[in-house]
């Protein structure tokens, strides 16, 4: 196989005139002209998301109400500790502020965790597994017109499930997978994307998010039986209630809490029951276990067992980020995606190289390189001359 | 052709995805047919070991069972903040799964001009599996 060899792209022989070759690995090392700073794959993922601290912390491009979330229980045990606090303490026991405190730590520690913890992002095919996929369903010997079946089913513990392909990930979704169009990933064991926290909840963090709304029941009533006591203590001392309320601010709290418990605690509750059964949201709002179409149709992820299911959920090893957000891009890759340059998507159409860096490079970081992206077909990379 | 190639030199390459298999659940397990483009490389029973062995080591990761659930608890009662300072058992499993492909690789598939490329650099989706066609063959990286 001669023609395997290496052989040099003539930059003459390129429509586009290139003033200076490539500087890109191969023999020459001119990467002295282009010193760019090696990226991080963070800066080039493709999901609407945003990252901080260097890739660190990740939340979903819109962080919907959660400075809301946080303002409301910053603001509301903030009155709590200032103006009930000290009442109680003095007519009930210190216990009160501490508690209090335990749970409101608890609270924004997790609040902060089911935010900025990745969910269980899938991240997206490259464009060889898509080119292999694509071949594979197109094998299917399918004749009609019609383009080919999407789905694969799978039999899981005796249970048809039938998994999708991802057109925007250019996979078969796994099993509880689904894609969350606010953030634009695939997400494994998608429960729902939760304006409040400003994230998708997934498989990695749905412990801290349900930890997060069971604290928060607890604080939540915490404060509000706190503050009625101490209304009613102050009612009690000779003025009346109205006065009493007319009072002190701390009745601020109660007004919060009193609209806020009652939602909160059916959230906790529905969560428990979804953690029990071993459900997602998705999955029961959907009915997808439900058996309403008539068939018998069970659960296949549910270990039968309501101890084991809540274990299994909540106490389960901690799975780890597949997205790799601080992993550094191959060098050759950053500096593709860091020359933008026009000549880019027309080198990777015209020569016949291995365009599988190219379009890797391409795919990741659509900002920088403007032009037409399309123009790369994954298949491309199959012409490789020498083979 | 100038090679643009991003982690190897080799230019004449073909891929081969081991796709997972989810009859089990939804836990990371890869089937183990054999593909036919390997049929000229490497012998079925060498290939199934590894995938088997990755399998094995997999569910090592992901197993319930009182250590698990023990360190899930002490977690949830530090607001999982434990999770920040200590490498958690997956996390474990997996840099032995790397180190196990790194030795399989080189005493098995490198000689044979392939390439297992570790499923945590692919989401955890496929095993891919590099097929160098060129003759002067270097060890694959």
């Amino acid at each position: 196989m001669k023609n395997c060899e290496y052989q040099q792209i003539d930059p003459q022989a390129l429509p586009t005139p290139t003033p200076t070759p490539q500087p890109h690995h191969g023999n020459d090392t001119e990467k002295k002209k282009e010193p760019r700073r090696p990226r991080r794959k963070w800066e080039v993922f493709p999901g609407k998301n945003r990252f901080y601290c260097d890739g660190r912390i990740i939340v979903a491009r819109q962080s919907g109400v959660l400075p809301l979330t946080l303002g409301l229980i910053l603001v509301t045990s903030g009155l709590f500790f200032i103006f009930d606090c000290p009442f109680l303490v003095k007519h009930l026991t210190s216990c009160i502020p501490v508690i209090g405190g335990v749970l409101f730590v608890f609270v924004l520690i997790t609040l902060l965790q089911t935010s900025f913890t990745d969910p269980g992002i899938l991240p997206r095919a490259t464009p060889d597994e898509a080119a292999d996929i694509e071949k594979q369903i197109d094998n299917t010997g399918n004749t009609s017109y019609r383009p080919p079946p999407r789905t694969k089913e799978v039999l899981i513990n005796q249970q048809v499930v039938k998994l999708k392909y991802c057109f925007t990930c250019k996979m078969f979704r796994p099993p509880r997978t689904s894609h969350c169009s606010l953030c634009d990933n695939c997400v494994e064991r998608f429960d729902h994307h939760c304006p409040w926290v400003g994230n998708c909840v997934g498989k990695r963090n749905y412990r801290f998010f349900y930890t997060f709304i069971v604290s928060l029941s607890f604080l939540t009533a915490f404060i509000f039986g706190c503050v009625t006591t101490h209304l009613a203590l102050r009612a009690q001392g000779g003025k009346g209630l109205v006065f009493a309320l007319q009072e002190s601010p701390g009745r601020y709290p109660l007004v919060i809490c009193f609209f806020s418990v009652w939602s909160i605690l059916g959230l906790s509750g529905f969560h428990t029951y979804l953690v029990a059964s071993n459900l997602t949201t998705n999955e029961d709002i959907k009915g997808s276990w439900s058996g309403k179409s008539g068939e018998d149709v069970t659960n296949p992820y549910s270990h039968k067992n309501i101890f084991i299911n809540c274990c299994s959920v909540l106490c389960a090893p901690m799975p780890p980020s597949l997205i790799d957000r601080r992993g550094f891009l191959p060098a050759d890759e950053s500096a593709q995606t860091g020359s933008a340059d026009i000549e880019l998507p027309t080198l990777a159409a015209k020569s016949e190289i291995n365009v599988v860096g190219a379009a890797f490079a391409l795919q990741k970081s659509p900002s920088p390189v403007e032009t037409s992206l399309p123009a790369v077909a994954p298949t491309q990379h199959l012409s490789a001359a020498c083979c | 052709i100038n090679t643009y190639r991003t982690s190897s030199n080799q230019l004449c390459s073909s891929k081969v995805f081991i796709q997972r298999h989810y009859s089990s659940g939804t836990i990371c397990k890869f089937q183990t047919k054999f593909p036919s483009e390997l049929e000229s490389r490497i012998d079925e029973q060498q290939f199934e070991e590894t995938i088997q062995t990755l399998n094995n080591l997999y569910a090592e990761a992901e197993k319930l069972g009182g250590k698990s659930y023990l360190e899930g608890c002490l977690a949830s009662l530090t607001a999982y903040t434990i999770f920040l300072c200590m490498e958690t058992h997956y996390e474990k499993v997996l840099k032995k799964i790397a180190r196990y492909i790194k030795d399989q690789n080189e005493k098995i598939y490198a000689p044979r001009g392939l390439l297992l490329t570790d499923p945590i650099e692919r989401g955890l989706r496929v095993v891919e599996i590099t097929i160098f066609e060129d003759r002067s063959i270097g060890s694959g990286r």
